[in-house]
């Protein structure tokens, strides 16, 4: 290979005058490419396989605990674990409800908290820009990664959680929380909404943590930034005292979602999750680009 | 949107690049906070030279890397790589430049071949139908065929630093901006490495190569930039300062104050009297003229000498601090 003549260039690379290839002139094209291999990078990883095994195992724990030593008597209003005996379905939403609360915003602010620090402490980032990633492309592609790693973990949960109920407890009509039954396939329906429900409010903490990744060189100190953001949150959100302070709270509006399990869906109770989280995408999203875009990258 | 938003600190409106330099910088100048890591660097390298960019650890090398590949802002001046301004220019220039920098970084969990496959992956404008066939000619180029499925991880210092060199020839580069390419490499690693520089050079690259070694800058380069706390303190072809190097007449006396007469008087330069003896630079001045003439005025000569300084006695010269002249 004639790794340095100008004139033999790969089909698509562009050539050394002025006409640049389509490419080179938007940073937008070939992300797809790029994209993919970060998806590879997360997905791939032993560490963060490992992590996913254990959301995966709480599901099974409730489900296998509940068979063995069913609840008595009825919980509150929004008890999935009550409802476990009689429909497998809810498993599922038991899962989410308590994984919710520390284990999946760990996962995302692991992830996020690694996305760019991750890289330039390993030296990396040096080289990605070098290629080059244009910074925008870099902040674009590690978010929607990250975004999507959300989604898969929210999904895992609630997939794993369905088989695991429907194996040990059957299926059926879903007797929804005000009441009334729907089918099967709505409630699948509804499950899924709740599941992009929690997505969102998991993608405002992704974009928390990744502008407190680039921050920092020190991946293990950007996700135990957002680690603790994300129980500092919970902690607050449970003094009653500080109720004014509640909904500017990351968290605050997360366990909403059993607002979609209501004939008719009460969307009303849903908008304030959405706007929320709709606001920390944008503010840290910002953040993290006015840091990111002029940093010198030492590392 | 595709450029570096790291902004030129300031665009000097119809600035013209000459088309005949690869790298070309004007008083590119880099300040962490008091300390000036680098002042006021006017680089010149021309295409198809081999650049030795030469000075001890900490002269600001590194740095002036970083600033030419867009990785640091300068805090003033500014530059062009193969006649393209930067970083307004990084997206259409980079990808026709292969980078060493600082050392190489990948990841451990990942093989050398996946490593060059997420490189690739990054370069919008790499053709992912010739992917597999590049990274594997650029594997083959540096000697990592058989360990392109190892995890980095186990990689050796100097497979490490043979797989950046393979990220950096993975596509067709005009110009290749290596920071001490041979740091950590055996004597043999290192042979290899200043053979397929010389190659790559002789395909038609331009290859600027940081080092702190003067040896691998008089065994593989045409041209010469020495850094010395942050300035660029000489820069010329490797041949012009060989010729440079004027000899200097050295004459041992007791009475070094009429050698130095003398010496004036023919028109020696630069002369200069110790204790024991008087130098003086010749010029065009023949050794024996010199000779004849402190005879003639009877000054008691113990000693006579030409010497014409090295290339390592030249650069001390330059920055009053020596080399490192292993390797």
């Amino acid at each position: 290979m004639s790794a340095a003549e100008p004139t033999t260039r790969a089909p698509g690379s562009p050539g050394a005058g002025a006409v640049a290839a389509p490419g080179a002139g938007h940073g937008w094209s070939g992300t797809g490419r790029f994209f993919r291999s970060e998806l590879r990078l997360i997905f791939g990883r032993r560490r963060n396989q490992a992590g996913m095994a254990v959301l995966a195992a709480f599901p099974v724990i409730i489900a296998i605990a509940t068979r063995i030593d069913p609840p008595t008597g009825g919980g509150g209003e929004a008890d999935f674990f009550a409802s476990i005996t009689g429909n497998g379905f809810f498993v599922a939403l038991a899962a989410l409800s308590v994984e919710i609360g520390l284990f999946l915003p760990v996962a995302v602010a692991a992830i996020a908290g690694d996305s760019v620090a991750g890289e330039a402490n390993l030296g990396t980032l040096r080289y990605l820009l070098t290629v080059p990633v244009s910074r925008n492309r870099l902040l674009a592609v590690k978010y929607a990664a990250i975004v999507v790693f959300a989604l898969a973990v929210t999904l895992l949960v609630a997939v794993v959680g369905l088989v695991a109920g429907l194996v040990l407890f059957g299926g059926g009509p879903v007797t929804l929380l005000s009441g009334n039954q729907v089918g099967f396939g709505e409630g699948l329906l509804r499950l899924l909404a709740v599941c992009g429900y929690l997505t969102v409010g998991l993608s405002a903490l992704g974009a928390l943590g990744l502008f407190v990744s680039t921050l920092t060189e020190q991946p293990m100190g950007a996700i135990i930034a957002n680690t603790i953001l994300v129980v500092a949150s919970q902690v607050l959100n449970a003094i009653p005292q500080l109720d004014w302070l509640h909904p500017y709270l990351l968290t605050h509006y997360w366990l909403n979602f059993a607002e979609l399990l209501r004939d008719p869906v009460a969307f009303e109770a849903l908008r304030p999750g959405l706007l929320s989280a709709a606001a920390y995408i944008v503010i840290f999203i910002s953040a993290a680009w006015a840091r990111f875009a002029g940093r010198d990258v030492t590392s | 949107m595709s450029q570096s938003p790291v902004d030129a600190p300031r665009r000097a409106p119809g600035v013209s690049w000459a088309a005949e330099l690869a790298v070309q910088s004007r008083g590119l100048t880099k300040r962490f906070g008091r300390q000036v890591a680098v002042d006021a660097v006017d680089l010149a390298v021309p295409r198809g030279a081999v650049y030795g960019f030469l000075g001890p650890n900490g002269s600001g090398k590194t740095t002036t890397i970083r600033m030419l590949l867009g990785l640091v802002r300068p805090t003033a001046g500014t530059h062009a790589l193969l006649g393209t301004e930067m970083p307004e220019g990084a997206a259409r220039v980079l990808p026709r430049i292969g980078a060493l920098v600082e050392g190489p970084a990948f990841h451990p969990y990942l093989s050398g071949a996946e490593n060059l496959r997420r490189l690739d992956a990054a370069d919008p404008t790499a053709d992912p139908r010739t992917a597999a066939a590049r990274i594997g000619a650029a594997l083959d180029r540096v000697g990592l065929a058989a360990a392109a499925g190892k995890r980095y991880r186990t990689y050796s210092l100097g497979m490490r630093q043979r797989l950046a060199l393979a990220a950096a020839i993975l596509a067709p580069r005009e110009l290749l901006i290596l920071d001490e390419p041979t740091n950590g490499l055996d004597p043999q690693g290192t042979r290899e490495v200043r053979a397929l520089l010389t190659s790559l050079a002789a395909e038609g690259a331009t290859v600027l190569l940081s080092t702190h070694l003067l040896s691998e800058v008089e065994q593989i380069c045409t041209d010469v930039g020495v850094m010395h706390r942050g300035r660029l303190v000489a820069q010329a072809p490797l041949a012009e300062l060989r010729a440079s190097a004027a000899p200097r007449a050295r004459v041992e006396t007791d009475r070094p104050a009429e050698a130095a007469r003398v010496l004036r008087e023919l028109g020696l330069t630069d002369v200069a009297e110790a204790a024991r003896e008087t130098t003086g630079l010749l010029g065009p001045v023949p050794p024996e003229k010199v000779v004849a003439a402190l005879v003639h005025a009877a000054v008691p000569v113990r000693g006579f000498a030409v010497a014409a300084p090295d290339l390592e006695e030249l650069f001390v010269s330059l920055t009053g601090e020596g080399f490192d002249v292993s390797g």
